[in-house]
């Protein structure tokens, strides 16, 4: 149990995905303009992370390996397809919002780099719990970003269309720049620089 | 024929795959350094981007759509993708060996590169026709190849800054593709 606590823990600083592997970049910048977004493609990489992880854990003493990256991919690319049609069925306003992003899933450096580098060496239960650390660990850095984007840029704070707080004058004359793509890369470049200057990550 | 050129301006300045949506970020960050090897790299992704839209489209319009299972898209395009990189390797391996050592190591890292399968998708999704999805891959790979240079250059000078600590490497290039973004967000209100 011990073990599965370290797996997952290791996920969300020490290799937290985003800030310090820099791995998933293009999903964490694109669909980093709202809380919905960001929680919705933390959702879609759940299960596929969860999904490739515990496929792969589970048949990778029969895969040789020469052939196991196209294997990989095809079962990364089959859950990717599954979560799409979930999603469209049953989160419309979601599948509109993440457009693209949500079939680019697939090229995730992340779930490919997991199943790889952890998935296809070790047992079901650490890569159950390093799907789980990783997946929270991109969270974290996902909610970050969409969390100051949707403050500074629209000036309130609506999760889900539940309303928590507006900001005085920002409700009045958002910052536009911060939910348009520009701002997503001021926002990362500086949040990455705060968490080295504060010695949070080296 | 002005609609050709709005979808070409379009993916070249207004909606830049790299600024505008993110694709093909790992080269962006990872490769620019050097003038030369950006626009090899640009001519290489340019080059398997169009290819990839004329085969996907094909694909899509008389083997997906006919046999009604356009929800298996994705699995075939990223199939489709990593199999014609791989015959573009060889076949230009044995046809034009300059060509080959030019693009260098940069064709198999095209595969796992977002952009490609990024154009196939936005090209599926916006319903662009056989002659507008080429137009578009054109457009799309320029647009790729003119910010990596731009971003060469400015690496170039910013080798010799004197950067902050905490901003050295990734910050940095972050907040120059910061100033770059708002540069081309200029270019919205051309069409």
């Amino acid at each position: 149990m011990a073990k599965f606590g370290k797996e997952f823990a290791k996920g969300i600083i020490i290799s937290n995905p985003v800030f310090v592997l820099a791995l998933g970049l293009c999903p964490a910048l694109a669909i980093s303009n709202s809380i919905d977004n960001a929680l919705g493609m933390t959702l879609a990489v759940l299960i596929v992370l969860l999904g490739a992880n515990v496929i792969i854990s589970l048949i990778r003493r029969f895969v040789p390996d020469i052939t196991r990256i196209p294997i990989f991919i095809v079962i990364i690319a089959t859950l990717v397809t599954v979560v799409n049609l979930i999603f469209h069925a049953r989160f419309p306003d979601l599948y509109e919002s993440l457009g693209i992003y949500l079939p680019l899933v697939v090229v995730n450096c992340i779930i490919l780099g997991r199943a790889e580098a952890f998935a296809s060496k070790n047992p079901i239960i650490n890569s159950i719990a390093d799907a789980l650390g990783i997946t929270t660990g991109f969270m974290t850095a996902l909610l970050m970003i969409s969390f100051l984007r949707q403050m500074l840029g629209t000036g309130s704070m609506e999760v889900f269309g539940i309303h928590f707080f507006d900001l005085p004058v920002l409700k009045d004359h958002p910052i536009v720049m911060f939910i348009l793509p520009p701002g997503a890369f001021l926002i990362i470049g500086l949040l990455m620089a705060l968490f080295r200057r504060t010695g949070v990550l080296k | 024929m002005s609609e050709f050129a709005t979808i070409f301006i379009g993916m070249v300045l207004i909606n830049n795959f790299i600024l505008m949506r993110f694709l093909g970020l790992c080269p962006f960050f990872g490769v620019s350094k050097k003038l030369g090897s950006a626009i090899s790299m640009g001519v290489a992704v340019t080059f398997v981007m169009t290819i990839a839209s004329i085969v996907t489209w094909i694909i899509h319009h008389y083997i997906l759509l006919p046999s009604d299972i356009a929800y298996m898209q994705i699995v075939i395009y990223i199939l489709v993708i990593a199999t014609l990189v791989q015959i573009i390797e060889l076949f230009i391996k044995k046809t034009n060996a300059n060509l080959y050592f030019a693009f260098g190591i940069y064709l198999p890292l095209i595969t796992t590169n977002c952009a490609v399968l990024g154009i196939t998708l936005v090209n599926a999704s916006e319903g662009y026709s056989f002659s507008q999805s080429v137009v578009a891959s054109l457009g799309a790979g320029l647009g790729f190849t003119l910010v990596l240079a731009i971003m060469s250059g400015i690496r170039e000078k910013l080798e010799l800054a004197n950067t902050p600590k905490s901003m050295r490497g990734l910050p940095i290039a972050f907040i120059v593709a910061t100033l770059l973004g708002l540069a081309f967000q200029g270019f919205g209100g051309m069409i």
